[in-house]
């Protein structure tokens, strides 16, 4: 149950947004502009450094949602992302996306943790400043979200199906569109 | 030095946040409300919560530039703000804030660490749900802020002098102009 007195039978971090819809509004900003933005980093590959930082800080609900629209990003199929989270360095995805993800593990850990051998390895595989910021933003971003999220208990459903359904809605329609729709994430 | 090219002589999170100005706003923006806007916890009480937040988080820059900023709201010094990074329960702080502190160094450790407890105590001394909800999204926030400036290894002025200076400008103007300024 959650900590304050949330809207009741919204998910997550929308109950949350719903409480307090002003400090909503740039932390839906934020999630467009990283996420969906126009990047060197397709979406797809920033959804599943989100997913796999939430899947570190074991954070249900963002790891579900973020998977769902990692998985959405690259037509609906969940297996690339499933296997980027059970061991990414034998992953089907690039090498740079692996020194990414490397980045954004140790910046769970906390900033520090990120040594320069860390950054040559992602630079000797063509990532670029713009980059490695960005997976640093990510990885900063989604342990506030996963904390905000798990520190006021929201409620995180388990059904698979809500997830798929948010998963589309995020890839196709972001985070500030669906700002109007109260069930929307 | 900082892992990526950042603009010369910006310091800390100012850096980063001239590189990449789209990200800059909503991250302004946040931290304005959450500090700087009206709220029935004052601006020094939100400025304590930041600052032992990031001194959890051993985040120099972060915890320097808002224990300043905390120090100028309260008055009285730096002083207070050292006791309450060193051991905030046995400061002169209201027993309203001391619990709040308490989530928010639940926050910092990870959201699940966040107990029934802890919160039922905050609500005893007074806290509301809005005060308990911003304490959680500000000590979320400053986890962001403190990897942000420590994961891209930006620079931070040593001593106090920097932040002593800046204190003033923040508390008075906030957040949402503090790249350029």
């Amino acid at each position: 149950m959650p900590h304050i007195s949330l809207p009741e039978g919204l998910p997550g971090i929308t109950s949350g947004f719903a409480f307090r819809p002003e400090t909503e509004k740039p932390m839906r900003e934020l999630a467009e502009v990283l996420l969906r933005g126009p990047n060197s980093l397709s979406s797809a590959e920033r959804e599943m450094i989100a997913t796999f930082v939430s899947n570190l800080n074991d954070c249900q609900f963002c790891r579900s949602s973020h998977r769902a629209a990692a998985a959405h990003n690259a037509g609906g199929d969940y297996r690339l992302v499933d296997a980027v989270q059970l061991d990414y360095q034998n992953a089907d995805i690039s090498e740079k996306l692996k020194a990414l993800l490397t980045i954004a593990g140790k910046v769970q850990k906390g900033g520090k943790n990120v040594t320069a051998q860390d950054i040559a390895t992602a630079r000797r595989q063509h990532a670029t400043d713009m980059e490695i910021h960005d997976t640093v933003l990510i990885a900063a971003v989604f342990s506030m979200y996963n904390r905000y999220v798990d520190g006021l208990a929201t409620y995180t459903p388990t059904d698979q199906a809500l997830y798929d359904a948010m998963g589309i809605r995020m890839a196709q329609q972001g985070y500030v569109a669906a700002a109007s729709s109260a069930n929307a994430k | 030095m900082p892992h990526i090219t950042l603009p010369d002589g910006l310091p800390g999170i100012r850096g980063p946040m001239m590189f990449r100005p789209e990200t800059a706003k909503p991250i302004n923006e946040l931290v304005n409300i959450l500090l700087h806007d009206s709220h029935s916890l004052s601006p020094g009480e939100r400025e304590l919560i930041a600052t032992y937040v990031s001194a959890q988080n051993d985040c120099y820059f972060c915890q320097s530039i808002h224990g300043a900023v905390a120090a100028h709201h309260l008055g009285g010094g730096d002083n207070l703000v050292q006791r309450v990074k060193c051991d905030f329960r046995q400061t002169e702080i209201s027993e309203k804030l001391k619990a709040l502190l308490t989530v928010a160094e639940q926050v910092q450790r990870g959201g699940k660490h966040v107990t029934s407890d802890a919160i039922n105590h905050a609500r005893k001394e007074g806290a509301t749900d809005l005060e308990i909800h911003d304490t959680v999204l500000i000590a979320a926030v400053f986890c962001m802020c403190n990897r942000y400036v420590d994961g891209l290894a930006t620079w931070a002025p040593e001593g106090s002098a920097y932040y002593q200076e800046r204190a003033p400008i923040v508390a008075a103007e906030g957040y949402k102009a503090s790249v350029a300024r």
